[in-house]
């Protein structure tokens, strides 16, 4: 099951600057278990951002990205308030959407 | 000419090779400090802490409960500052527990989950989550910004101490080593590895108060039953016990020592 991510977005200027940590196992297809067995390859595919619903970034990505991946994009023209949302979808069809809104800096 | 050119690029390599070696010796390049501060900016550790934010509440085991009546010392359910004043004696178990056998003690009494179940997936492998560490980092995490405040009380409290102040000094095993031997003074590491001085106490805060942590090169978190399991598993000891007295008594002892440190977990490790 996909664990919920944590987003991250506090405004700077009027640029957000948005941090992304997804919890994912990211295998390459070229390690072996404990067993000696090939771990299959399991990663995520694409990734889409969108601010206030409008796509701000999307992305396919390979099992090169490592475990754990974490994200930092900045997105030009956020105010605090909007909405930051992230999907993403692997290989074995498992998909997470996470949102956040934008915060003030502190 | 050619074999002058010769000897003066060997002279030089063999004084690079010099100077590299005298660098080796003293502390390692900076380059490991920015990339701890990047990890630190956004410590993956955080999603422990939501995991095991959601596990705690959630009714699991046999018994089909969750973890929300069990008694860190503060009262049952109350996580406030409880990790701060681990390890500490529980009167209901008569022994001096740390915040890891008390979770391993609630998962087997309020949700029946076989104890030995539990202690094999004490740590996670790339295989499987571990549900210990993810608690573990949640319940720690509630004692965030708040000082290492380890009062031993009652005399158990103080004779697991005095066993763990033993343990610290005394040398043992195959390779005659004690924790002190790496951990007695200043600018010893393994590898790259800086090793903290723990007789010196503003380096045992930062020890104490930054455990569980989110290890880069584990790719997880990890809790201070690991360190100490991996420090005894590099002086070459028998493995040690999960939730064990000696586990215990070396937390009391270096926790202890580490009174007055801020809590600021999950901690970042290479």
């Amino acid at each position: 099951m996909a664990e919920p991510m944590k987003i991250r977005a506090t405004l700077q200027g009027d640029t957000a600057d948005v941090r992304v940590l997804m919890l994912h196992p990211m295998e390459t297809g070229q390690r072996r278990d404990g067993k000696g067995e090939i771990v299959p390859l399991h990663y995520i595919q694409s990734v889409l951002v969108t601010h206030n619903g409008k796509a701000v970034l999307d992305a396919q990505w390979s099992q090169a990205v490592s475990r754990n991946p974490f994200l930092g994009i900045r997105v030009k023209g956020a105010r605090v308030g909007d909405k930051i949302s992230v999907t993403w979808v692997d290989n074995k069809g498992d998909k997470r959407t996470d949102e956040a809104t934008v915060a003030a800096a502190s | 000419m050619p074999m002058m050119r010769g000897r003066t690029a060997a002279f030089l390599l063999a004084s690079f090779t010099a100077c590299g070696t005298a660098l080796a010796q003293g502390k390692p390049e900076g380059g490991l400090e920015v990339g701890r501060q990047m990890l630190a900016e956004d410590n993956p550790g955080e999603l422990w802490v939501q995991r095991g934010e959601r596990l705690f509440h959630e009714q699991r085991g046999p018994k089909n409960a969750s973890l929300e009546q069990c008694d860190f010392g503060m009262g049952p359910g109350r996580l406030e500052g409880a990790f701060a004043r681990l390890p500490r004696y529980f009167s209901d178990s008569g022994k001096v527990e740390d915040m890891e056998s008390r979770l391993l003690k609630c998962m087997v009494e309020l949700q029946g989950v076989d104890r030995g179940a539990i202690i094999r997936a004490r740590f996670s492998n790339l295989d499987r989550a571990s549900d210990m560490e993810a608690l573990a980092t949640f319940v720690a995490s509630r004692s965030n910004g708040m000082k290492m405040d380890v009062r031993l009380e009652h005399p158990r409290e103080r004779e697991m101490y005095k066993a763990g102040e033993y343990l610290f000094f005394r040398r043992t095993g195959p390779t005659d080593f004690a924790c002190v031997s790496c951990h007695g003074e200043d600018g010893k590491r393994i590898r790259l590895q800086d090793l903290p001085n723990m007789t010196e106490r503003k380096q045992i805060q930062t020890v104490v108060a930054g455990w569980p942590a989110y290890r880069g090169t584990h790719s997880t978190v990890r809790t201070m039953q690991h360190r100490l399991y991996d420090c005894n598993w590099q002086m070459r000891l028998p493995d040690l016990g999960f939730a064990s007295d000696v586990s215990i008594a070396l937390t009391s002892y270096l926790n202890y020592q580490g009174n007055g440190a801020a809590i600021q977990v999950p901690g970042v490790r290479r």
